[in-house]
């Protein structure tokens, strides 16, 4: 019995299935419909950003073995840099949609290219000397963390730095008794078209299927005549980027920024890593998903154990399959 | 002609002497077969020529050029394939893409493609299923279609016939006289009667050394030395 309603789930979509489950055992806890859409898009936005945040981690774990405590920095990087874009072109964001979708766009692409360029120095200069040596991983990672929080301080200064955002997506879309606030559906829309290009370059290119190889046997892509070395930089300066843009679209809606930002992220985007399986796109965006779902409802139906939820997921999570929901390996 | 030369080959794994003194030249075309007991230093052999351990420098030639400073990435590009012990398989990846990612160019040479057809049908029955849903033969035949599907020279395989059922095996010694027509083949293998029946030349490493080497007619033919050498009873 229990075997036939297991294959049966399995059939209609397996764990793709728990945060339709989630948001349906909420839907019951919440009674009204309209708190619970306006909390749902919330959480789906808090996810789809993550999901920026995390994937570029989920792959660099999974690919190179690197434990990147510092993947953190890029987040905040990325979150000042957009910041600092946005703000010297403040004119051009109540200047009409165009010029505003255009300062949009270069604080976007700003964060970006930090992402890439930072990456590629962190990749040759601070993680290669490190390669299959996770102690020392932990602790070189950590205090470039430091370091690279302190820069942010020298920069931008220790005072919250606000980020303006474009007229357009300021406000909520109102349906009804429903409101749903338009950064967090932009955040959403930027999150899926994120999540469909990785699936593209994973499951149609060449580069896609050496990186889905390389996480799971690095020395058997080397003995078919690859160089890893080169893999891993690409793969880490995506994620870099991504991460930077996770956090330049945090930036945007938060609205007011601290040197602390990546560090406060970094634990959930560890744990959206963890349950979702590492060095798995689909894992890390299902992960992030149930997160940002779970963090929403519980701070709305129980407050007290906002704090928490993340890590009681991770833990009955793990308790149910200690690979992860989706991991990359078999 | 020699298409391989080990010649004083050492290893070193972190503070272990694994290899002391491997020497042997593996001719152009047929079944090279390399024997020995657990530990001898068979697959440290195997590893160390395609550079994913570091042997002393000097020590391996492949086409008379020294390999043994190269990255592994190197090594297969000159032409060497290699069929790991754990077969090396991406489970994540269905059969079609284990192949594809193993060509040159991104895309199926379609004569070579039909003679891996031949030489293990189920590849193609199986060929959009992902590599972890085979069973054990089936991968085993996934990885030696892969270092197949490009022209080689020369295919280091190791332990191929490791807990398969007795047919798989039957029809494996089948594929490698096949393959060995036109590549050249280093074999490390336990079963010696699978091995006896492939092998035209061999060499058997004990400790870390190699302590005999010759034809595999001679070799078969001696069961006294198949006794001191690989505790095989007559």
């Amino acid at each position: 019995m229990m075997n036939r309603v297991s294959e049966t789930l399995g059939r209609l979509g397996g764990v793709n299935l728990l945060p339709l489950a989630l948001a349906a055992v909420a839907f019951v806890l919440i009674g009204a419909p309209s708190s619970w859409v306006t909390l749902t898009v919330a959480g789906l936005s808090m996810g789809m950003m993550v999901f920026l945040m995390a994937s570029g981690l989920s792959l660099v774990f999974g690919l190179m073995d690197v434990l990147n405590f510092g993947h953190s920095a890029f987040v905040s990087f990325g979150a000042f840099v957009a910041a600092t874009v946005l703000a010297a072109l403040s004119t051009w964001l109540d200047g009409g949609w165009m010029l505003a979708s255009a300062a949009l766009a270069l604080a976007l692409l700003a964060a970006i290219a930090f992402g890439l360029a930072a990456g590629l120095f962190f990749e040759t200069v601070i993680i290669r000397p490190v390669y299959r040596d996770h102690l020392r991983q932990i602790l070189i990672t950590m205090g470039a963390l430091i370091v690279s929080e302190q820069i942010i301080l020298a920069v931008w200064g220790g005072t919250p730095v606000s980020v303006p955002r474009p007229s357009f997506l300021e406000g909520a879309w109102i349906i009804g008794d429903v409101s749903m606030e338009i950064y967090r559906l932009f955040a959403m829309g930027l999150g899926a078209v994120v999540f469909v290009g990785l699936m593209v370059l994973l499951n149609r290119t060449r580069i896609g299927l050496l990186i889905r190889a390389g996480v799971e046997n690095r020395e058997m892509v080397e003995a078919l005549g690859f160089k890893i070395n080169r893999l891993f930089i690409g793969v880490f300066m995506l994620g870099s980027a991504l991460a930077a843009l996770g956090g330049a679209m945090w930036a945007g809606y938060e609205t007011l920024i601290t040197p602390a930002l990546g560090g406060e992220m970094m634990i959930v985007v560890f744990i959206v890593v963890i349950i979702g399986g590492l060095g798995s796109i689909e894992g890390t965006l299902l992960g992030a998903i149930i997160v940002g779902l779970t963090a929403n409802y519980i701070g709305y139906l129980a407050p007290k154990l906002a704090l928490a939820s993340n890590m009681i997921l991770m833990m009955a999570i793990l308790m149910w399959r200690p690979s992860g929901l989706r991991p990359a390996v078999k | 002609m020699t298409l391989l030369s080990l010649q004083n080959m050492k290893t070193q794994i972190g503070q272990y002497h694994v290899l002391h003194d491997i020497s042997f030249e593996v001719p152009q075309g047929g079944v090279f077969v390399l024997l020995g007991r657990n530990g001898a230093g068979k697959t440290t052999t195997l590893r160390s020529i395609m550079g994913l351990w570091q042997p002393q420098p000097g020590s391996v030639t492949f086409k008379g050029k020294d390999i043994s400073t190269l990255a592994t990435a190197d090594i297969a590009r000159l032409g060497i394939a290699y069929v790991p012990e754990n077969m090396g398989i991406f489970g994540g990846l269905t059969v079609e893409e284990n192949l594809v990612l193993a060509t040159a160019k991104g895309r199926f040479d379609q004569t070579r493609l039909r003679r891996i057809y031949t030489l293990f049908p189920a590849l193609e029955q199986f060929w959009t299923k992902q590599a972890w849903s085979l069973s054990g033969g089936q991968k085993q035949m996934l990885a030696v279609a892969r270092a197949i599907i490009e022209p080689r020279d020369l295919i280091l395989i190791d332990e191929p016939t490791k807990g398969l059922a007795p047919s798989i095996v039957a029809a494996m010694g089948e594929a490698f006289r096949e393959i060995a027509q036109d590549t050249t083949i280093l074999l490390v293998e336990q079963n010696f009667n699978f091995a006896r029946s492939l092998g035209r030349d061999m060499a058997v490493i004990d400790d870390g050394r190699v302590v005999h080497r010759g034809t595999m007619a001679d070799f078969a033919a001696d069961t006294d030395l198949q006794g001191q050498l690989l505790g095989l009873s007559a």
